[in-house]
């Protein structure tokens, strides 16, 4: 009978591929056939969208309905499609006009009253709208703040079909709609930010709120570059932590410092109560907020993960994921049998993954690491559908030396025999341990040595600011390269443009001729000396940087 | 009789003149069999229909189209074979209607005929 087509978007990993949602109105046996590979969840939508559409009082259509959800072979999951499905009906029945729709994009789960419900994954799906040449897009109001965040898109945020119905119906004039009456349909142009998301820490949970909308788009564009620090809170950043707490550690505090500088992984190593915890909190603390891109990118995981946390659309502060030793590999790598879903390696892109109690995950979870840390991403790989989630993270390992964990420095109090103590950390050993750069083994303290720490204690401001330098540094050196972090510079490169000072490496050599390192760790250890000299403001690494770095790959400094 | 069925044999009135207006011939009623029951049994030109008839006094329980399922369809389709059967007529092809009749609020009446649905 008719035939109408809107469009939204399915998300195979962070990336997002347009979908075409066709309903078509025909004469037969009343229903709602839906085609297309959809899941369950999106089977459901079915009697969603029937409940949805009489609830927003309008007539459902009395006919055989059908919904083709194109390309075919995609497969779909999720509740994002309702709204689009809903429209495409109401539309196929003559309700809208169909030039009203036609480069609309639509996203959101319907409620059973007709109201529009927040979805997943809003940031990548509305990014790839806009890489489709789409100019507008509808999203559920408390999605709106996500969605903002995609330049060179209108975003229409809304709370019900009803108001989404009405707004298609009769387009109100533009500028007066950004005040908004309330239920309706509110309308952020390009680089406009609603009120609600900008008031941080206010009000996230208030939904309706249609009188602090007021002040939209007064704070522009550009929460990346350092606006408002403290502001959010990422969720790596609060609680007050400080380096300087750390006292009687200072090797680990530098450890911490040149991890954090040049992206090198970490091991650390010690009893219980001497700070591996409290260091590991404390990294995020002192490495640099999030450039815009960067932080795109990692809103768009944990808008996947529906790790947002509420009023905060950007996350600017580099993330923090400890994953408790009993995590399955599904739950550090990604997947799901259905939709698939980023693991704590993803969500700790562009931040800290911190492993503690290492030896006590389990060995295949650790190995299924080894993938991400060469190639800094996870692919999924499922009948049908491949997925990419971006995992460049820092590593930070911590360990017990044995498993009764009651060795003080003495080691009196360990009842271990020498084979447990290495069976314990032989679960470590091998290709991982490999690719740690730092290792760092704390040692209980005494009293004294407590309160003369006192007085060299950084506070993370400081550090931070070394840090900050040394990236530049890093930045300036590795410009028009796609590498951003010492870490990252392939061997080949390592070895052609950036030689350490000639000469230098005459530590590397002796112990190599000594067997205690490999030619992997050779590569390994270079980076690390560049980093030691960014943080030392020195132009190329010497024979100081190089046997420093050594010391702390081989993770001699303390023994 | 109770309300209901009145309600029902109202209905199915209503849908067998509707039906006769619309230039089919009434070549049954309330044919039955083992298998069950066609409301009406018509000729559209060489075509055999048999039509299920649902009558509502209202939508609260859903409209009277919605009360058709796939299940009703296909045991319509073996019916209307039994029929052709049973009285030894042939026709070109055999298919499936429904009338749908809801009863307003005035006591008024609306037929909605769905042509083909299997």
């Amino acid at each position: 009978m008719s035939l109408a087509r809107t469009h939204s978007i399915a998300l195979v990993g962070v990336e997002g591929h347009p979908v075409e949602i066709e309903a078509d109105i025909e004469n037969g046996l009343v229903g709602l056939m839906l085609v297309g590979l959809p899941d369950t969840a999106l089977r459901e939508a079915r009697d969603r969208i029937r409940s949805a559409i009489l609830n927003s009082r309008e007539k459902w259509p009395n006919r055989r309905i059908t919904v083709g959800l194109s390309p075919a072979s995609l497969p779909k999951r999720g509740s994002s499609f309702d709204a689009g499905i809903a429209i495409a009906i109401l539309a196929a029945d003559g309700v809208i006009p169909p030039a009203r729709i036609s480069d609309l994009m639509f996203l959101g789960e319907l409620g059973l009253d007709g109201r529009l419900r927040p979805v997943r994954g809003v940031l990548p799906a509305v990014a790839a709208a806009a890489a489709a040449g789409f100019r507008a897009v509808a999203v559920p109001e408390q999605n709106a703040p996500e969605a903002c965040l995609v330049p060179g898109m209108r975003v229409l945020a809304t709370p019900s079909l009803g108001a989404l119905l009405e707004w298609l119906r009769f387009p109100v004039p533009l500028p007066e709609t950004a005040g908004g009456h309330p239920g309706g349909v509110r309308v952020f142009e390009d680089g406009a930010s609603p009120g609600p998301a900008r008031a941080g820490g206010s009000g996230p949970g208030s939904v309706g709120g249609p009188g602090s909308a007021g002040g939209s788009g007064s704070a522009g564009g550009e929460p990346g570059s350092g606006g408002g620090p403290g502001s959010g809170g990422g969720p790596g950043s609060g609680g007050g932590r400080d380096l300087a707490d750390l006292v009687g550690q200072p090797v680990a505090r530098r450890a911490a410092e040149i991890c954090a500088a040049g992206g090198h992984h970490l091991l650390l190593l010690g009893p219980p109560g001497v700070g591996k915890t409290m260091l590991a909190e404390r990294l995020p603390t002192v490495l640099p907020r999030l450039e815009r891109d960067a932080a795109l990118e990692v809103t768009a995981i944990h808008s996947i993960a529906g790790a947002l946390p509420p009023g905060c659309p950007l996350l600017t502060e580099p993330p923090f994921c400890a994953p408790h030793h009993t995590a399955t590999r599904a739950a550090i790598v990604g997947g799901g049998s259905g939709a698939l879903h980023p693991g704590a390696a993803s969500l700790a892109h562009q931040g800290c993954l911190f492993l503690d109690e290492a030896p006590e995950f389990s060995r295949d979870v650790l190995d299924a690491l080894r993938q991400p840390l060469e190639s800094g991403e996870v692919v999924l790989a499922r009948s049908g559908l491949t997925a990419r989630f971006p995992a460049r993270f820092t590593l930070v390992l911590a360990a017990n030396p044995c498993p009764c964990a009651s060795t003080a420095s003495t080691r009196a109090g360990c009842s271990c025999s020498p084979l447990v103590r290495r069976r314990y950390l032989a679960r470590l050993s091998g290709p991982l341990l490999d690719r740690v750069d730092v290792k760092a083994e704390f040692l209980p303290v005494g009293r004294a040595e407590l309160l003369s720490d006192r007085k060299f204690t950084e506070p993370s401001s400081v550090v931070a600011e070394r840090v900050a330098a040394a990236r530049q540094r890093m930045a300036f050196r590795l410009r028009g390269t796609g590498w951003r972090l010492n870490a990252e510079i392939p061997g080949r490169e390592l070895r052609r443009r950036y030689a350490p000072a000639p000469g230098a490496l005459a530590p590397l050599e002796r112990a190599m001729d000594l067997g205690e390192i490999s030619a992997r760790g050779v590569d390994r250890v270079i980076r690390l000396a560049w980093t030691v000299a960014d943080l030392g403001g020195v132009a190329r690494p010497t024979v100081t940087e190089i046997s420093y770095a050594l010391a702390l790959w081989l993770g001699v400094t303390t023994y | 009789m109770n309300a209901k069925d009145a309600l029902g044999q109202h209905g199915e009135q209503l849908a067998a003149e509707y039906l006769q207006r619309a230039g089919f011939r009434i070549l049954d009623r309330n044919w039955r069999c083992s298998e069950g029951e066609i409301d009406i049994v018509a000729a559209d030109r060489r075509v055999l229909v048999a039509c299920e008839v649902k009558t509502r006094s209202g939508i609260g329980y859903g409209t009277p189209l919605e009360a058709v399922t796939r299940k009703k369809r296909n045991r319509l389709r073996r019916l209307a074979v039994c029929w052709v059967v049973a009285n030894g007529v042939l026709f070109d092809e055999v298919r499936v209607d429904v009338v749908g009749v809801l009863r307003d609020d005035n006591d008024g009446f609306t037929i909605e005929h769905i042509r083909g649905v299997g």
